[in-house]
């Protein structure tokens, strides 16, 4: 654990130096923006559109971070032959992934908590003051987060053997059927095959469901969220996660360096 | 438990390749070998020999088709066979966004040392391969005869009692190559083992113990330098000069057969006989009137014997090929 | 000792639990955002010209998007039993905005928007702009005739309207020549149950869309039952006259040889004679729901 801590913060380490951080500046800017030209364009729901503005830039910018970086998370060690002398360390190769998966989740954390403090910034200046509902903001960007680390997980593996490009790919792809699995759902009513409406339905429950993590209307529109729907949301993700990251361990620790 | 540091037992690795890697290639065929305690043994083979493969097998990089191999008497599939061994890549690289202390320090975290006694051992070892003025610059500013000192640094951070180098002289200059010589006969004044490869046999000789000849993925020979890469003596050369005056004369009539077989450059003719032949090649050239500058041995150089072994696999496979007809 | 096979089969344990686990929680969660009651049939945009603007050179494939959205939509409610279809009619403005000659969207769109609930949004004229739309953007193709006079036909009881637009469809050198007849028959007759089968046929043999064959083949079989319904009072008309009595059981139509055999309905459940003496439909009948629904909404 301790060495898998070691990992973990020299990837943050890392994405500090490589200025991943500076992206805080656009959202900033971003924010400030919206809130002094939101209440000339859009009377009346000035607060309504801080709020979705900034959660959707929250989720844009960290699936950004997210993916781009998770997917060069392994494959730049290999490539660049890195991880070499670290693996002839007494370390195993379980303990560098899920270092290395601490680290982005760690960067993504700290961004989103500075992102988060600027949303609320940006709202307190359009709205002069805090509500007890506005708490469901928080709440949304702790689903956010759950959603990155997911993300993160799904990027990890497909650093595990492919290249980035493809690795970018294929977690796109995932994270867009993950959306769609709703839909996966309903669309058996369109297809009248039942093995074609059978498999979609397993599919649908077992690809990572994005749209769970989605309350972003919900948290616009101050409307509360159960504490159940909190915890087995927390359950999916850090479930899933584990599920994830154990394929990527087994894929990794099999593999030869080249 | 079994007595050397080092046991290597039928180590075959294939490395697929092609559409779909359902083609293999052997690169390392069933390796048998030792390397005891503290001795310093060279992996001597050409490029693409075997060497690297083999010494990554043996820190976990890469996995066996077949065989084993342990250090200090725990298999190489052991976790805790890491904490004793020291580990050099071939051209190493490290992260290029940290400084060479931090690098260090980063290593030195996955061994379980007190925050002082790290910074104290990445002081020394920075002095040690002579890093101590770079140490605060950032990696990504270094040439690659410092990446290599740095990455012999982290080798030995941790006091190891087996050290592993993959080719630790190359890409260095005079100078460095000598200090890399220094360290690793400091290592072994220490009673360390260390395994080292190397292509270029006057490294070997100077350090070695004993060295171990891979070629073409196989082990051809293993023994101290003196015995083996056929080193030994393969005549006598003898560097002479002929004065204008006596070049024409009768006298040298008499060394006309012995001149047409010396090579000539400049002055200076350079003429190889064998060792029974020493006596009356010199007789023969003093009566002619020839100044003898130096008498040598004549040993054969590293490529020759890879070219020999090499060729030998050739006519080999040739002759395997016709007889499978 | 672990070896290789070990450790696979471990992971293969653990990777099913997990499955597993995930499952069962994605069950929690999906009862718990129901309760939520988010409203994820929300459209974000409505301008049709915005969205093609911004859809780049994407456009067609935005308008497939969204066409399959239409179907998905449509199909959805129908299985939840949810009679409102208020998306329908801007999802398909937003269609074939997009996608201007997306046939299918117009002739979809149209039928549906049109019958009543809760088979559709009824709202006739919704449908019959659509297909002027469509007419506009498509002048090329008779069936848009045909399905307008098909809704002035069936939903907005116009006969003059409905065969005028068959009139103009029959037009078209390429109209069948049914379209004609049509015209005529409708202006001289208004409703007549032989223009209704005859007009569903045509939507169910041409029809690819398995929604809309669906929808024609209930209709059709509803017609079929007031057909077979109105002959077996005919029957009955006459054995009353025989025997003085009204018959009870259609049985007993057969008995007197008036019938060879029980009729059956389309779905093959014999036919029954109400309280009220009038013919109808075998209280199992699958039809009964059907034909209830379509009273209501008349
Ligand atoms: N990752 C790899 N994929 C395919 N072949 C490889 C790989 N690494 C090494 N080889 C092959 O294995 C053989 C041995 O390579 P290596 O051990 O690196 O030689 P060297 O003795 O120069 O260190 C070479 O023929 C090389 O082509
Ligand atoms: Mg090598």
């Amino acid at each position: 654990m301790k060495r898998a801590g070691a990992v973990a913060l020299n990837t943050f380490r890392e994405a500090v130096r490589d200025r991943v951080l500076y992206n805080l500046v656009f959202f900033a800017l971003l924010m400030m923006a919206a809130a002094i030209f939101v209440g000339q364009i859009s009377i009346g729901i000035e607060e309504l559109v801080i709020k979705s503005l900034g959660l959707s830039a929250i989720s844009v910018i960290g699936l950004l971070i997210a993916v781009f970086i998770g997917v060069g998370l392994v494959y730049k060690e290999m490539d660049k032959r890195t991880l070499y002398a670290l693996l002839a360390k007494p370390v195993r190769r379980w303990e560098f992934l899920l270092g290395k998966f601490g680290g982005l989740v760690l960067t993504l954390a700290v961004n989103t908590v500075a992102m988060a403090a600027g949303l609320l910034a940006a709202l307190v200046y359009v709205k002069q003051h805090l509500e007890r509902t506005d708490t469901v903001l928080f709440v949304a960007i702790y689903f956010i987060l759950l959603k990155l680390m997911l993300v993160v997980a799904l990027a990890l593996l497909f650093s595990c053997f492919s290249t980035p490009l493809l690795a970018i790919l294929y977690t796109s792809a995932f994270y867009v059927a993950g959306l769609f699995v709703e839909e996966m759902r309903t669309f058996q009513f369109a297809t009248p095959n039942p093995a074609a409406s059978w498999l979609l339905r397993g599919l649908s429950y077992l690809l990572p469901n994005f749209e769970n993590f989605n309350v972003m209307a919900a948290a616009a529109h101050g409307r509360e969220i159960p504490g159940a729907l909190i915890l087995q949301n927390t359950a999916y993700a850090a479930l899933y996660c584990i599920i994830v990251l154990l394929i990527a361990a087994a894929v990794f620790s099999r593999r030869n360096l080249k | 438990m079994a007595g050397a540091t080092i046991e290597i037992e039928n180590l075959t690795k294939d490395y697929p390749y092609g559409f779909l890697h359902l083609k293999k290639k052997r690169s390392l065929e069933g390796l048998t070998m030792q390397v005891e305690d503290g001795e310093v043994f060279g992996f001597l083979g050409p490029n693409g020999a075997g060497k690297s493969t083999t010494i990554k097998l043996l820190v976990g990089l890469i996995f066996p088709d077949a065989g084993t191999a342990s250090i200090l008497g725990k298999p190489i599939t052991d976790i805790e066979m890491h904490r004793d061994i020291g580990y050099l890549p071939e051209q190493p690289y490290f992260y290029d966004y940290l400084t060479a202390a931090e690098v260090l320090d980063y290593f030195a975290r996955f061994h379980d040392l007190t925050a002082a006694d790290r910074s104290e051992r990445v002081k020394r070892m920075l002095k040690k391969v002579g890093l101590e003025t770079a140490g605060k610059i950032q990696l990504r500013k270094y040439s690659k005869g410092m990446l290599q000192r740095v990455g012999l640094a982290q080798a030995i951070l941790h006091d190891p009692k087996v050290v592993i180098l993959d080719e630790p002289m190359s890409g260095l200059d005079p100078i460095g190559r000598r200090e890399v010589r220094d360290i690793i006969l400091e290592l072994k004044r220490e009673g360390r083992t260390v395994l080292f490869s190397t292509h270029i046999l006057s490294d070997a000789e100077m350090l070695c113990d004993r060295v171990g000849v891979i070629v073409g993925g196989k082990l051809r020979g293993v023994g101290a330098p003196g015995e083996i890469v056929g080193m030994k003596t393969q005549g006598m050369e003898i560097l002479f000069e002929l004065p204008a005056s006596t070049a024409t004369s009768t006298a040298s009539a008499n060394a006309a057969g012995i001149l047409a077989k010396a090579a000539k450059t400049g002055d200076r003719y350079r003429l190889q006989v064998t060792e029974e032949e020493l006596y009356a090649a010199l007789e023969q050239l003093r009566s002619a009137g020839a100044k003898i500058l130096s008498v040598t041995q004549v040993k054969a150089t590293l490529e020759e014997y890879f070219m020999h072994l090499i060729e030998a696999d050739r006519a080999q496979a040739a002759a395997v090929e016709v007889s499978g007809k | 000792m672990i070896t290789p096979n070990s450790k696979t089969l471990v992971l293969l344990v653990l990777l099913v639990l997990g499955f597993t686990g995930v499952w069962r929680l994605q069950q929690g969660i999906d009862a718990q955002r129901a309760a939520l009651h988010e409203e994820r049939d929300e459209l974000v945009l409505r301008s049709g010209k915005l969205l093609k603007a911004m859809s780049l050179e994407y456009t067609p494939l935005l308008a497939d998007f969204y066409w399959t959205r239409v179907v998905q939509y449509y199909g959805d409610k129908r299985a939840r039993h949810d009679l409102h279809f208020e998306l329908l009619s801007p999802l398909l403005d937003l269609t074939t905005t997009l996608d201007p000659h997306l046939l299918v969207a117009y002739r979809f769109g149209s039928t549906f928007l049109s019958e009543p609930s809760p088979r559709g949004a009824g709202h006739p004229e919704q449908g019959i702009a659509l297909l002027e739309r469509g007419i506009q953007a498509n002048p090329e193709y008779w069936r848009f005739y045909q399905d307008m006079g098909f809704i002035y036909y069936f939903e907005l009881k116009d006969y003059a309207k409905a065969s005028a637009a068959f009139e103009k469809g029959s037009e078209y050198p390429d109209s069948q020549i049914w379209m004609k007849v049509m015209a005529a028959k409708v202006a001289a007759e208004g409703e007549s149950l032989s223009t209704s089968i005859f007009l569903w046929r045509q939507v169910y043999e041409t029809t690819k869309d398995p929604q809309v064959k669906e929808n024609a083949l209930t209709h059709l079989q509803l017609l079929g039952v007031q057909e077979d319904c109105k002959q077996l009072d005919k029957l009955a008309d006459e054995f009353q006259k025989r025997t003085g009595r009204r018959p009870t059981r259609v049985s007993e139509l057969v008995q007197v040889g008036m019938l060879p055999q029980l009729p059956v309905d389309p779905m093959g459940y014999p036919y029954v004679f109400g309280p009220d003496g009038k013919a109808a439909l075998n209280l199992n009948s699958p039809l009964l729901e059907q034909q209830l629904l379509h009273q209501n909404a008349k």
